[in-house]
């Protein structure tokens, strides 16, 4: 057993000296610590955003519930769990309720890979503040969005009413295009620090506020992909199709109700705030900022940061429009894959020499320029002139 | 053409546009706490006035009952006692209910009302939680002794509100002849005397000073009445 995890968990200072039972209680106390924190800043979160979004419409927001308002979301999930629980006569029992957990499930995986903090010292045992860092790492968060689609997927089509099916054949149709664009960023991220640990990643973005952060590397182009993806990944606003209201009436949890609605919610935003922990372990180097007072506060300045990610993609959402399910599309297949695989190709070639990446970047930008014209010609083929980025819409 | 026309760039100007908006004030009224001003001659529930010598003005003519679209009143009249009578006239409203589900504040009840009996307030909050509630007789309409209106449980009147039950019937020409625009045809009441008559309509200048009855909106404007949550501010009418 002690050979075991520490196999799986090579390089983890908290198995260096065998796994008795204190290692295994440390790992429980995590472990429960983690579900604790997602569970908690889920119900922060949902109340942050409607905060931001309401002040970037100059309004309050919700400010009855509690001090300020800041109990509403609790309020709101107390609620839904003294709904009737409906089953549609329609849907497939077991599978419906099966995929609201399925949608929940990996979100919570996915943050235990997050490096929290440094390392924690207690009576001896020395342990990373992260549930686990396995040598696949950053492997883990590409898994769990893959199967987070079956969440909606299943939903939507256990549900045995059309609108929920569309939703969710349009969600899985949204999630699976932009996957391809997600990976091929992280590999990028992967390429440039040499490791798929995410302790590795942070490890290699310390030392240095901001200048040695991968957000700096490869242009910026990384980080700007992987935003966007993750932005479409999570169907979150501007690529939110998956609940258009006048489209949809609701998308694909549209027949749920009580506390299968709820873990829904829970998925989603427990989703932001997994992703927007991955953004800044991957980009802006987690909890790596300077010391306070002689101490070091990893977890201080990692909080500091995941809130301003979430910030950010409140502020996406109250400014940018609902894009058109071509443009989505026109975004996610034409310009981000072949953009994230010529960003993979010049990195890896600059990895082994300079020149080899001077001949990726001229072969990459040789092979967008025949994309570019490749698409032109497909429109001009097709005779229709709208579709791709919004901001081609003012154009003449 | 600047840098800020470009395509790319003009893509983050929404941003800033957005990301100004915290800086300005909120448009956000705190409701309950806090109240608009109501227009001058909003419809909200009716009052029964009375005289000045507190005899009730409804004369129980059931003209408002039947010109009201809604069918929302009953009213049966009665002979008034000869030794203690309860209106002025022959008769008197005996029995007047209105049934505020139905009712949808025209105000042509007020219109028809040979005596002013029913004027309309500006209180528009119903919160009734059966339909029993809903019915308004006459001992939640009529005035009380000293003219104000009645408060029920689920009322909120405020300070200066009970000054403004009348404001649709004096704002209209009396008998609508335009050359009596502005004079008080109409009687006094209880508590309150003759109110005087809402500037006229066809007076441009003054259409955009309060009338003079509209007292509880000037009052909160000045900051004179304490412990109104109202905000400082009225529509401003713009002079077409």
């Amino acid at each position: 057993m002690t050979s075991a995890l520490a196999a799986l968990y090579p390089g983890d200072p908290l198995f260096a000296k065998g796994a008795d039972l204190w290692v295994w209680v440390i790992l429980l106390v995590k472990l429960v610590v983690v579900f604790a924190i997602l569970m908690v800043s889920v119900l922060f979160v949902i109340m942050y955003e409607r905060k931001v979004v309401a002040r970037l419409g100059n309004r309050w927001g919700p400010n009855r519930a509690g001090p300020n308002g800041w109990l509403q979301s609790l309020a709101d999930g107390l609620k839904l769990f003294f709904k009737e629980a409906l089953v549609p006569a329609q849907a497939d029992k077991v599978v419906y309720r099966l995929a609201p957990v399925v949608a929940m499930v990996p979100v919570f995986v996915t943050f235990a890979i997050v490096p929290v903090g440094g390392t924690l010292t207690i009576g001896g045992y020395t342990t990373r503040l992260q549930l686990a860092d396995p040598p696949w790492g950053i492997l883990v968060m590409l898994m769990a969005s893959s199967i987070s689609v079956y969440g909606v997927l299943l939903a939507g089509w256990a549900s045995g009413s059309k609108y929920p099916l569309i939703g969710s054949v349009r969600a899985s149709a949204q999630m699976v295009s932009y996957e391809a664009a997600l990976g091929l960023s992280v590999a990028t991220v992967v390429l440039l620090t040499g490791s798929l640990h995410t302790s590795a990643i942070v490890a290699a973005q310390h030392g240095g506020f901001l200048y040695h952060w991968n957000i700096l590397r490869g242009f910026g182009a990384p980080f700007a992909i992987f935003s966007i993806a993750i932005t479409a990944e999570m169907t979150r606003p501007p690529f939110d199709l998956v609940e258009a209201e006048e489209e949809l009436a609701g998308g694909f949890n549209m027949e749920y109700s009580s506390v299968a609605f709820a873990l829904f919610y829970l998925a989603e935003y427990a989703a932001l705030v997994t992703n927007s922990a991955i953004i800044a372990t991957l980009f802006l180097g987690g909890p790596d900022g300077p010391r306070i007072a002689g101490h070091s506060v990893g977890p201080v300045w990692f909080t500091l940061k995941v809130l301003i990610l979430l910030y950010v993609f409140v502020w996406a959402r109250a400014t940018l429009p609902r894009l058109r399910y071509d443009q989505l599309m026109d975004l996610g297949w034409k310009r981000l894959i072949p953009g994230a695989l010529a960003l993979l190709l010049v990195v890896a070639g600059a990895r082994v020499s300079w020149r080899y990446g001077l001949a990726a970047l001229a072969g990459s930008m040789i092979a967008l320029l025949l994309l570019a014209r490749a698409i032109e010609v497909g429109r001009a083929g097709s005779g229709k002139e709208q579709g791709g980025m919004p901001s081609e819409l003012e154009s003449p | 053409m600047s840098i800020l026309d470009n395509r790319f760039v003009s893509f983050f100007k929404g941003f800033v546009v957005t990301g100004k908006q915290p800086l300005k004030p909120k448009v956000t009224t705190q409701y309950p706490e806090e109240k608009r001003p109501k227009p001058e001659r909003f419809h909200g529930r009716h009052v029964l006035n009375r005289y000045e010598d507190g005899l009730e003005k409804c004369i129980g003519c059931e003209l408002c009952a039947g010109v009201c679209p809604a069918h929302c009143i009953y009213v049966r009249g009665a002979d008034n006692p000869p030794d203690s009578p309860v209106s002025p006239g022959e008769r008197y409203g005996f029995v007047y209910e209105i049934n505020f589900l139905r009712c949808i504040h025209c105000d042509l009840c007020v219109e028809a009302s040979p005596t002013e009996a029913i004027t309309e307030s500006k209180l528009f909050e119903f919160s009734f939680t059966n339909r029993q509630d809903a019915i308004y007789t006459k001992a939640e309409l009529l005035v009380d002794d000293e003219g104000k209106p009645r408060q029920l449980p689920w009322e909120d009147w405020r300070p200066g509100d009970d000054r403004n039950t009348s404001a649709w019937a004096r704002a209209t020409s009396p008998a609508g002849r335009a050359d009596l625009e502005g004079t008080p045809l109409w009687s006094a009441e209880l508590g309150y005397g003759l109110r005087p008559a809402q500037a006229g309509q066809s007076d441009e200048q003054a259409a955009d000073v309060p009338a003079d009855f509209d007292i509880s909106v000037r009052e909160v404007e000045a900051g004179e009445v304490a412990g109104v949550g109202v905000r400082a501010t009225r529509p401003v009418r713009r002079p077409s």
